[in-house]
């Protein structure tokens, strides 16, 4: 014990006092541990925020995707869905570009959703001001519209835009509400979407097929039942082959999102390692080189009593020390950078499970890569040891 | 105490063998004080290395202490030395990182003697060669004689059995040199086993007895009378 003790001493000394080669070897190790903690933790991030925005849909939630332009799910037949036993209410849906500007000013592109009454409840969407589409706007073709906050920004900055008019490709609508801020989700920026009533999509001349619904069912419990009751409905009734289609539950579309994100961190932090490696190369490089240095020092060491283990350890806790340290340096730095990447507008999530495995892998670098050295070190006979200058 | 018989070691360079320790008999008793004198060549610290268990013969035994040293492992070799085996070298071999009393430290270290305790010893044998005030030098900060003091107090401290010095004052000018010489001449009236190898006659004349080596071989040991 206060052997180990001196040693470790011993280690800590021969450290400080070759300051600019240990910085120098710790560096790889640094930039190692440092980027699989940024690598993974952007990996993991995006995991967390996919998941996050898949759940926020709810699990009483099924999609439908029709996924041809060759079939057709007209509007007017959608109402049979909600007949459906287990379905309480749907949200069909349609992406349309438009470009969108606010009296004389230029105009710019932005997404536009047509859709009905029953999307912002179905999506988890709230209201900053203003009032929803209503089932009067979708059966009159009204031509309303809701902002998302961030284009309700641009296009009104501080003035109130509720009454407002905005002209879609030259034709105004009336901005009836303005969606509280929701950050990005899935790709989509929710904040920068405007919302019309589904009607009103065959004014931008597109056809009233419909691709996208969101299926609010009943009891989340018979969430399955309710799967294959619309599949079977779409298959039977609406006699639109399976190719075609896909019913999908966001339990399901977790799942896949989950396994996506997994094998992007893995992926990451495997690329991330190869410098981890090359990292505890140089450790070993630079302990080889010491052990060459302090030859003398092992041949003094040993005419005074050292043993074989003395030696191993003395090198041994030395490139352990050198590692740990490179290794903890290499954490901080890596949640540092990983903060400046949020601030960039990734997402970042270092876990604690990864700075663990980060903090156990410069540690087991520091053995496997110093064991060598130092078991050359421990193995040279004390009379030539000595006999070197 | 230690005992050599028809002890042999070999150098070879090329096909020519060199040989350093030629069928060598030799028997240091406690308390003794021998000086090995020979020339430069003639196998004397090959000799110490050997007596020291730095090094091994090729063949013959060599008995400390009434156990064959050819049995024993690496670790119990570098137990010997620690416990038993005080050296001082020519050149001093003092780790140039370390202070004054961080030198003498090491071999309690490897003892497994505590830091506190360690230190408080180290200071104490740096006191009694006459080193106190010095003892947080560096190496390159003491004189060459002040090292060889360290160096002594390094090989004290362990309380050996034998101190094995090689030429102790060949790299001290002669006033020096002599001081060291009389420290070992104290330290053997205070009851310490030393072996001084040199290759100065005058120096060897302080020792109760004299060895000759040439060749590898030794010659007729000679008591000397002095005081
Ligand atoms: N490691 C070695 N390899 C080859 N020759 C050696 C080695 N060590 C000593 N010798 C040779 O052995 C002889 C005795 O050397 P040494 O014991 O150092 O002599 P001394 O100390 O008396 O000057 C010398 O001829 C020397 O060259
Ligand atoms: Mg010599």
């Amino acid at each position: 014990m206060v052997k180990l003790l001196n040693i470790i001493k011993i280690a800590f000394k021969n450290i400080k006092s070759n300051k600019l080669r240990s910085a120098l070897t710790m560096l790889g190790l640094i930039i190692g541990i440092a980027s699989v903690i940024v690598l993974v933790g952007i990996g993991s991030g995006a995991t967390t925020n996919i998941q996050d925005s898949v759940q926020n849909l709810g699990t009483d939630i099924l999609t439908v995707n029709i996924n041809s332009s060759d079939v057709s799910l007209e509007y007017d037949k959608l109402d049979e869905f909600k007949n459906l036993d287990n379905v309480e209410e749907i949200a069909p849906f349609k992406n349309i570009s438009v470009t969108v500007n606010r009296g004389k000013e230029s105009s710019s592109n932005a997404n536009v959703l047509a859709t009905n009454d029953n999307y912002l409840e179905i999506s988890n969407l709230t209201l900053a001001k203003g009032r929803t589409i209503s089932g009067i706007d979708i059966e009159n073709n009204t031509k309303a519209c809701i902002l998302g906050s961030e284009i309700a920004e641009t296009l009104f900055s501080l003035t109130d835009p509720i009454g407002e008019k905005i002209k879609l490709n030259g034709d105004n609508y009336t901005v009836v509400g303005v969606l509280t801020e929701q950050g990005s989700t899935m790709g989509t920026n929710i904040d920068n979407i405007i919302l019309i009533p589904i009607t009103t999509a065959k004014y931008f001349d597109e056809s009233m097929n419909i691709n996208n619904i969101y299926v609010k069912v009943k009891d989340e419990n018979y969430i399955d039942l309710a799967q294959s009751e619309i599949e079977n409905y779409i298959r039977s009734t609406l006699l639109i082959s399976s190719e075609y289609y896909s019913v999908t539950s966001q339990d399901s579309m977790l799942d896949a999102m989950t396994d996506i994100g997994t094998t992007l961190s893995l992926l990451l932090g495997g690329i991330a390692s190869i410098s981890l490696v090359v990292g505890g190369i140089g450790v070993m490089n630079v302990m080889l080189v010491s052990v060459t240095e302090r030859t003398k020092e092992i041949g003094i060491r040993k005419s005074l009593g050292a043993r074989k283990r003395d030696i191993l350890l003395q090198f041994l806790v030395e490139s352990l020390v050198l590692s740990l340290i490179g290794g903890t340096i290499g954490i901080f730095l890596g949640i540092a950078l990983g903060g400046l990447t949020e601030k960039l507008g990734l997402s970042f999530s270092a876990s604690s499970f990864v700075i663990l495995i980060s903090f156990t892998s410069s540690a087991v670098i520091g053995l496997i890569f110093g064991i060598f050295p130092a078991y050359r070190a421990a193995c040279l006979r004390p009379i030539d040891a000595l006999r070197t200058e | 105490m230690i005992k050599l018989l028809n002890l042999n070691k070999s150098f070879f360079m090329g096909d020519e063998e060199i040989k350093a320790i030629d069928n060598v008999n030799f028997e240091v008793k406690k308390g003794e004080y021998v000086s090995i004198i020979g020339p430069s060549g003639s196998g004397k610290s090959t000799l110490m290395n050997i007596l020291g268990l730095l090094d091994v013969p090729d063949s013959g035994e060599y008995i400390l202490d009434g156990v064959n040293t050819k049995d024993l492992t690496d670790g119990e070799l570098a137990k010997l030395r620690n416990k038993k085996i005080g050296f001082v070298f020519q050149n001093f071999n003092l780790l140039s990182k370390l202070t004054a009393w961080e030198n003498v430290q090491v071999p309690l270290i490897y003892q497994g003697i505590s830091s506190k305790e360690s230190k408080k010893i180290a200071f104490e044998y740096l006191e009694k060669v006459g080193l106190k005030g010095r003892e947080n030098h560096l190496p390159k900060q003491l004189s060459g004689g002040q090292q060889q003091r360290v160096a002594i107090a390094r090989a004290l401290c362990c309380k050996p059995e034998i101190i094995l010095a090689d030429e102790p004052t060949g790299a001290l000018d002669s006033k020096t040199g002599v001081e060291i010489i009389e420290m070992f001449k104290k330290l053997n009236e205070e009851g310490q086993t030393i072996i001084l190898i040199t290759h100065d006659n005058g120096i060897a004349q302080k020792a109760k007895k004299i060895v000759r080596i040439s060749d590898g071989k030794l010659y007729d040991e000679e008591a000397i009378e002095n005081g």
